[in-house]
């Protein structure tokens, strides 16, 4: 299925996105990488480029270069030469950046997945493949801070010599909703594999979208580059405005010029920067002061012997082991950390397409409200499972479950302040059994399965809703559902919903 | 015999025996210094600095600490940076600079007991043959005061040559320590590339680039070449894995059958006579001591010269972009915007040579002629490497001249720089395969200046060159010579 | 191949250096003398030779060396600063940057 056509032309858009590596110290110095340290305290004499000073090549940056293309299934280059790209900025400390030019360390790769089109009736999924073109690695450059001095800027070089791994894609993207799940894709295979930290407010991850239009089947349009985005959000805002501007630009008789644009999120708009006549020419040179970057056989293999599965894999597993639908197996692989509970509470449980239902529904529900990570979950797989537990025994009902998570959800915040034993021990195994049964009893919520009581509630339902009643048989199935909400408040919450619906059937025949 | 002249291997055997004091020492090198100032060999020294070191040279003898260069005052090319010293390059850009770090070189003859009496003028940025492109002032050559001494090194020669210290450090990319040896009638030496540790070392070419030492005698070469040589790796990256060698222990060996190629490019028509006639004495002697002459060929020879000036003008382009008066260095006191403040600080803080040399490998780099220029040169340049791997089939060590001419007058090339370059023929194709390489005072030529020959060997080969320089200074004295009134 | 003025214009813009009318026309007649020693080095024949980079690659394979990820750099942040043109809280000063 192709994208939608805007206006009548195809987007075609390509990403360089620049994920900082999680090492302690930086690419070519030893000095720390932390955010938010005083300026020029992390900044030693190679990160400032002074007078004799050398680079020297950190080991970790090369190892989650190999981990990051074997997630992508890319080729890792046995010999890769690192390069000077020359230009001159004052957060440039040498007056070059060390890059990688013709020869990078990550070669090819593949990034797949899912991107969901339409709503409602027309809500559909697609299968989504973006192509990498290479993943390099490269020295971040400092920072430069221009509020608080008048006519100047301050230059912070912490951040100069930051390892970064830039990440090109072919320009396969047709459309800024796919172009923003790709980045989500990127962003959770670099999480998840541990090799960047995914902060984007402290800038670990950033991405440049280079964006054009054309008419279907004709040459690619002069493309502009937006760099920086630095939220999902403003990406797919950023793109979108720069569609529709180039579109009107072209559609007013305008040429597109090639161009650096940042996108300003107070005015929703993109702005060519100011135009650097030289900026292509950065004189790219195999750096004579490092020797060819070798990776030996033994290093990939040991790496991917060591990797941990990757979320595509586990998904794929998901639905193979717990039956689970594609939907499902790749919302729970969003991250490790869902993915681990997910597990824990399906094993423990038995019931791996329920624990699915209450992780993406409720759990997913208050996380997101709360903006908490599934880590920092007040309920645990094993209170989770043991609640799944009793709905399948017949002795709570689905809303009775939502009301054991609602009290446990508030009142582990407050134990977790009070807590001197490690909360693990509280709330897993027997332990965690015993609080979920004991809140079904001190809230009452077990399930009335007295058959007797229920037909008689069945039967004051039916006597009290007489337009219901005629409704239905009319043929209106709300009416019945109403009838069974009315028998469910009766009951105050604690019937059966099932057997109210078996009885109601049989009563009105 | 006065002080200065003792070798450092004498010298230092009277600290050891406490004979004379590091203090002692240190005080005379500073008064010579001072009362020869006139010949520019130093940029900076500072009494206090020095003595302090050197008392603390004289506490270590005292407690019996046995280090091989214990007390031992030498001076160093304002290339390597010095905490203690300011570190200039011989360039405006850097007056004043203060190196939070030691270069690695200065640091392990610190560790071995070096004294440092100060830092040494040289062309700026390392980018000259006559030291007349230091920012501050020219240095003279002591055998004639009307001439250069050579360069880039010209002060760390002249300080040899004059007594002015026993021995001092400089730095090699195109000859920049065998040609003004040569022009200074004193012995010095360039290691393999890779030997020893660039890492302070101010760069120029990074690919060509390497430190030596420079004295009047080849053991002396060799017991400070073994001090500074060494594995760098947690700094350098270029240096090599190749463990520290006692240089001394070959140097009395025997040259008996030591085949020494001739390469017949070296003496072809540009070779003035004089040159010519002392070399040809050198080799002579040579083949008395039981060497033989082969003929060898380097038939890219004359590539040599714009190869290196393609390559290392390209690489030196790229590593002063960092001068650009933001993080240190001089910055222009007027300017108005960035781009502004880039322009005028660079174009006051380089010299003409400096900024002529950033053009060039601008140029070279430049899209659509990196591969006319600069790739095409890197290709020749492992040609030329491999010439001298296919000769030394033939021989153990190449000998030949270090430059066509003795030291040309000061100003004598004035107009025309690349007249500086035509001169460098014999010693470019030696620097870029990473050779070790030497030169010793061999006789003298027009005017009664001084003549050196160039030994070259394969890679590693440093106790063999400086074995061969030894066995020939036994037999000779040219190294003896001193110029007069010093 | 004779440089122009307007190569010595965009090649002192490339490399951030102020000439003066008589700089770059010095410059232009030294630079071109230059490129004439060059010529004879393009006709060289070098298909299937590898550049060479690190010059030992002559006669053995040089591979970068690659060190411990640690970060044992402490602040040094005053003596690094010690020649610095101007700084403020720490931070280098330059005329505003402007994107």
């Amino acid at each position: 299925m192709t994208a939608k056509l805007i206006q009548g032309y195809e987007v075609v858009i390509g990403f360089e996105t620049h994920a900082q590596l999680s090492t302690q110290s930086k690419i070519f110095s030893r000095a720390p990488t932390a955010f938010g340290a005083e300026p020029n305290t992390q900044a030693c004499a190679v990160d400032l480029a002074l007078p004799g000073t050398l680079p020297v090549m950190n080991r970790g940056a090369v190892e989650r270069a190999i981990e990051f293309g074997l997630a992508v299934n890319a080729a890792i280059a046995p010999k890769s030469i690192f390069a000077r790209k020359n230009y001159f900025y004052p957060d440039l400390p040498k007056g070059y950046q060390i890059s990688q030019y013709e020869i990078p360390v990550v070669q090819g790769g593949v990034v797949e997945f899912y991107l969901e089109t339409g709503k409602g009736a027309d809500a559909a999924r697609e299968r989504k493949s973006v192509r990498l073109v290479r993943a390099h690695l490269e020295e971040d450059a400092g920072k430069s801070l221009h509020e608080d001095f008048v006519g100047q800027s301050g230059i912070d070089l912490n951040r100069a010599g930051t390892p970064l791994l830039e990440i090109v894609t072919e320009p396969d993207m047709r459309s800024s909703d796919e172009a923003v799940a790709y980045a989500k894709e990127l962003h959770k295979i670099v999480t998840w594999i541990g090799i960047c930290d995914g902060n984007m407010q402290e800038g670990s991850f950033r991405c440049d979208a280079n964006v054009s239009v054309r008419k279907p089947g004709g040459p690619l349009g002069t493309r502009r580059e937006i760099k920086n985005l630095n939220s999902f959000k403003f990406m797919q805002q950023a793109i979108d405005y720069e569609i529709r501007w180039q579109i009107e630009e072209i559609e007013d008789g305008r040429a597109i010029q090639q161009a650096t644009v940042l996108f300003d999120p107070d005015t929703g708009e993109t702005r060519a920067m100011r135009t650097k006549e030289d900026a292509a020419d950065y004189r790219y040179f195999p750096d004579p002061d490092l020797p060819p970057l070798v990776v030996p056989p033994e290093w990939v293999e040991r790496v991917r012997s060591e990797m941990a599965e990757l979320p595509r894999v586990m998904a794929a597993r998901f639905v193979k082991d717990y039956g689970l639908p594609e939907y499902d197996a790749t919302t729970l692989t969003q991250s490790k950390a869902m993915a681990a509970y997910f597990e824990a509470a399906a094993k423990a449980s038995g019931q791996p397409k329920l624990a699915s239902n209450w992780i993406m529904g409720e759990l997913s529900r208050r996380l997101n409200l709360e903006d908490r990570d599934i880590s920092t979950c007040p309920v645990t797989p094993d209170q989770l499972a043991w609640a799944i537990g009793r709905i399948v025994d017949g002795t709570i009902n689905s809303n009775a479950a939502k009301k054991v998570l609602d009290t446990l959800w508030a009142g582990q915040a407050s134990m977790v302040a009070n807590l001197t034993m490690p909360m693990v021990q509280v709330t897993a195994g027997a332990a965690a059994h015993k609080t979920v049964d004991d809140l079904i009893d001190s809230l009452g919520l077990k399930q009335m399965n007295d058959a007797g009581a229920l037909e008689k509630i069945v039967d004051d339902v039916i006597a009290a809703n007489p337009d219901n009643v005629a409704q239905f048989r009319a043929g209106k199935d709300k009416a019945f559902n109403a009838l069974v909400g009315q028998a469910m408040k009766a009951s105050k919450g604690k019937a059966n919903p099932a057997q109210v619906n078996e009885l109601l059937k049989k009563k009105l025949g | 015999m006065a002080l200065h002249d003792l070798t450092v291997a004498e010298l230092a055997a009277r600290l050891a025996s406490k004979e004379v004091s590091a203090v002692e020492a240190a005080k005379h090198f500073l008064a010579r210094a001072k009362v020869h100032e006139s010949l520019g060999a130093y940029l900076a020294t500072d009494e206090d600095v020095t003595l302090s070191q050197a008392r603390a040279a004289d506490e270590r003898i005292a407690s019996g600490d046995k280090a091989a260069l214990l007390g031992v005052p030498m001076a160093h090319k304002d290339i390597f940076v010095t905490r203690d010293f300011p570190s200039t390059a011989g360039s405006k850009m850097l007056e004043g600079y203060r190196s939070p770090f030691d270069a690695t070189v200065v640091g392990k003859l610190a560790a071995a007991g070096v004294v440092t009496l100060g830092k040494l003028n040289c062309d700026e940025f390392a980018m000259g043959s006559s030291n007349e492109n230091s920012a501050f002032h020219p240095v003279k050559n002591p055998w004639d005061t009307s001439r250069i001494p050579g360069g880039s090194s010209g002060g760390s020669a002249v300080a040899v040559a004059a007594r002015l210290a026993p021995a001092t450090t400089g730095t090699d990319t195109g000859g920049s320590i065998r040609q003004p040896a040569s022009f200074c009638g004193i012995t010095g030496i360039k290691p393999t590339y890779g030997r020893a540790s660039r890492y302070g070392m101010i760069a120029f070419a990074s690919s060509l680039d390497q430190a030596g030492p420079m004295a009047r005698t080849a053991e002396d070469c060799a017991l400070l070449l073994s001090a500074m040589c060494g594995p760098d790796p947690d700094r350098d990256s270029t240096s090599l894995d190749v463990p520290a060698e006692d240089f001394t222990a070959s140097l009395g060996a025997s040259i008996e059958g030591l085949r020494i190629g001739v390469p017949t490019e070296f003496f072809g028509e540009g070779l003035s006579r004089d040159v010519r006639s002392a070399i040809d004495a050198a080799l002579a002697e040579y083949v008395k001591l039981g060497a033989k002459l082969v003929e060898v060929s380097l038939p890219r020879t004359e590539l040599a010269i714009p190869v290196y000036y393609i390559i290392a003008p390209a690489e030196a382009s790229s590593n002063l972009s960092r001068f650009d008066g933001v993080k240190f260095g001089h910055r222009a006191k007027q300017y108005g915007d960035l781009l502004d403040m880039y322009k005028k600080t660079r174009a006051e803080g380089f010299g003409d040579e400096v900024k002529r040399r950033i053009m060039i490998g601008t140029y070279v780099l430049s899209h659509g002629y990196y591969d006319a220029y600069y790739l095409q040169a890197q290709k020749i340049r492992r040609m030329i490497a491999d010439d001298f791997q296919q000769a030394f089939r033939q021989c153990d060590v190449i000998a030949g001249p270090v430059a066509p001419t003795v030291a040309w007058k000061l100003g004598e090339h004035g107009n025309d720089p690349l007249a500086d370059y035509l001169a460098d023929i014999f010693t470019l194709p030696g620097s870029l395969a990473g050779l070790p390489g030497m030169s010793i005072p061999c006789g003298f030529g027009a005017g009664r200046m001084p003549v050196g020959l160039q030994l070259l060997g394969n890679y590693f080969a440093e106790g063999r060159l400086l074995n061969a320089a030894h066995r020939f200074q036994q037999a000779t004295d040219f190294h003896l010579r001193k110029p007069e009134g010093y | 191949m004779a440089l122009t003025p307007q190569d010595i214009a965009r090649i002192a813009n490339l490399a951030r250096l102020e000439l003066n009318p008589s700089e770059s026309e010095r410059m232009l007649t030294q630079i071109n003398g230059f490129f004439d020693i060059v010529e004879k080095m393009r006709a060289v024949d070098t298909s299937g030779v590898e550049p060479l980079s690190h010059p030992v690659a002559a006669i053995q394979d040089v591979a970068l060396r690659l060190r411990e990820d640690v970060a044992s750099e402490p602040d040094n942040r005053e003596a690094n600063q010690r020649s610095a043109p101007a700084v403020e809280r720490g931070l280098f000063l330059v005329p505003k940057v402007i994107e």
